[in-house]
């Protein structure tokens, strides 16, 4: 008994080592956000002078001329439009090829499925120069959102398919066959029974998709060229190369950038961090 | 007749579930990917609407190419740092964080956080930290090791690049890590508990083992990402000084799109997909193996 008590003490100091640790390590990962927040105050001179130093005066002109030379709320309209329904097509019609997939063991089906799961494995670089070539010189297509939406519809819908197809396997098929009997047709019986029953994974592979689609940058720099198309990342990327010297401007900027993400991660926390934990098990 | 017709349904059904997915998928993904291998046996140029059809003599000119190799081998280099670095980190943190210490929820969301923002935006952060933040302080401190920046030092540039993967990717994996070791069967580690084991031997010979999927995970994880890497590479050196930081992706991307050599471009795309295709197959093969052992 003595025994016990002697390690339960001897961990909880352990414990706190621990947590005093994982504090400071936790303090110096975030460190280079700090270090965007402080400079995006000061000017150009103080920031050479001291880059490490605290903010003196809040002086935000260089937010204001941020948000304007950047086109920030044209940048933030395109990255939500298309985020939000890139993500939500992806979600709809792959559910629907997927539960089609589980239900329908047919030859067709069981080899495009072979063909999502193995299409996985190409990197993006060798299918853009051909995307490129059909979608610009060909079909001359390109500068355009909704083609950019339609690529990624083509580009997340296998990992989609994919994880979708494993929890459909699990789900019990007398459901459906009574909602059938009941008359309703196989769409009706899908939106009715089975895409409700969906939901954890349907908000799993949202978030997935968002952080993607978000964040993504090499794909629709090739697609979108006329600055008033320009997603986030874009905006942010040319607005740096524009103003390379002038640090205070492109901390303001940066930090404009990361604010949405933020947001929306401390909204949906929970579900991020669970979402991604139950895509690791699958 | 009847056929005709059952036939005429079973394809209304495919279409109605299965078809847009289908038709974009295979007119975004596979279309493209079989175009680019023709593409790449031919001398397109970008411009010319007239090509030939010339072989494989591209694939020779890049295996000739020693800027490709080098891309290659850098590139190499830089995956397994980053796929050994980020794993160690991340089971570390991922440890840690589940022996029951508190704070653990924040703590492990506070790690996550580089993961939400995109490679670009992190480049060009970290661009600021090597270029100035660290300058600054290795010359106010005199530290050697800071007083110039990494950026411009040929031999200290991957590192900046892994050291920024790193960072980055170990979150998440951290979180990969993490569902392994909550979904792990209580019972062995209480069993071992009783039976003496101490916590190194816990670690070594239960957790380790036990844990083998979450590193299949993982490691197919990172070795996908380091392999493809782009936007942290262009952001952050912008494959400097002197190509010493030119990962693949963005010597295919030159090649392709700023020397207007579109046909090399892409059979070194092609040689890039047979080389991640391999490695991370035999990785997962070789995984599952030892799975299975354990």
């Amino acid at each position: 008994m003595k025994y016990g008590k002697a390690k339960a003490r001897d961990k909880s100091i352990l414990g706190y080592f621990k947590y005093g640790f994982l504090c400071i390590l936790l303090l110096i990962y975030l460190c280079p956000f700090y270090l965007v927040i402080i400079n995006s105050f000061k000017n150009r001179t103080e920031i050479i002078s001291n880059p490490l130093g605290f903010i003196s005066k809040t002086n935000v002109s260089n937010f204001v001329n941020a948000f304007r030379q950047m086109n920030y709320l044209d940048a933030f309209i395109n990255s939500l439009i298309i985020t939000s329904i890139s993500v939500l097509i992806i979600a709809l019609f792959s559910s629907m090829t997927a539960y089609f997939f589980v239900r329908f063991k047919w030859k067709i089906n069981r080899f495009l499925f072979f063909m999502m799961v193995t299409s996985m494995l190409i990197p993006f670089q060798s299918i853009m120069i051909p995307l490129v070539r059909i979608y610009g010189a060909n079909l001359k297509l390109l500068d355009n959102k909704w083609i950019l939406i339609y690529m990624y519809m083509g580009f997340g819908s296998s990992l989609s398919v994919f994880v979708y197809h494993g929890f459909i396997k699990s789900i019990p098929m007398e459901l459906e066959e009574a909602a059938m009997i009941d008359g309703c047709t196989r769409v009706q019986t899908f939106f009715n029974i089975v895409f409700p029953l969906l939901r954890p994974t349907t908000l799993t592979l949202i978030i997935l998709n968002v952080l993607w689609i978000w964040n993504d940058f090499l794909l629709p720099s090739l697609v979108l060229i006329s600055k008033a198309n320009r997603t986030l990342p874009l905006s942010t990327f040319y607005f740096h190369g524009t103003y390379t010297a002038d640090y205070g401007l492109l901390m303001a900027g940066l930090l404009l950038t990361i604010i949405p993400v933020i947001v929306f991660f401390i909204l949906m926390q929970k579900h991020i961090i669970s979402g991604i934990m139950q895509g690791a098990i699958k | 007749m009847d056929t005709a017709k059952s036939f005429l349904k079973k394809l209304r059904t495919f279409l109605i579930f299965a078809g847009p997915t289908t038709f974009v998928f295979l007119s975004v993904v596979i279309f493209p990917f079989i175009f680019g291998i023709y593409l790449s046996l031919t001398n397109w140029d970008g411009i010319a609407s007239a090509y030939r059809f010339i072989g494989f003599s591209n694939y020779l000119t890049v295996f000739q190419d020693q800027f490709f190799w080098n891309s290659f081998l850098l590139t190499v280099r830089y995956v397994l740092y980053t796929v050994v670095f980020v794993n160690l980190v991340a089971f570390a943190l991922a440890y840690l964080l589940t022996s029951g210490i508190k704070g653990e929820k924040v703590l492990r969301a506070g790690f996550f956080v580089p993961n939400l923002i995109g490679g670009i935006i992190l480049g060009l952060i970290w661009h600021f930290v090597f270029s100035r933040a660290l300058v600054f302080l290795g010359k106010s401190l005199n530290l050697e090791l800071f007083s110039y920046s990494w950026l411009a030092n040929p031999q200290k540039a991957l590192w900046t690049l892994v050291i920024v993967s790193v960072w980055q990717y170990s979150g998440y994996m951290m979180l990969i890590h993490i569902a392994g070791l909550v979904n792990m069967p209580k019972e062995v580690i209480e069993a071992a508990l009783i039976d003496g084991a101490n916590d190194g031997q816990r670690i070594i010979r239960i957790i380790l083992p036990l844990m083998a999927p979450s590193f299949v995970v993982s490691m197919f994880l990172t070795l996908q990402r380091g392999f493809m890497v782009y936007d942290v590479n262009l952001a952050l050196t912008n494959g400097g000084p002197f190509r010493s930081t030119e990962l693949i992706s963005m010597h295919v991307y030159k090649k392709a799109f700023l020397a207007q050599e579109y046909g090399i471009g892409q059979s070194q795309a092609f040689i890039l997909f047979v080389m991640v295709a391999a490695i991370t197959l035999t990785q997962v093969y070789f995984s599952k193996k030892l799975e299975v052992e354990m």
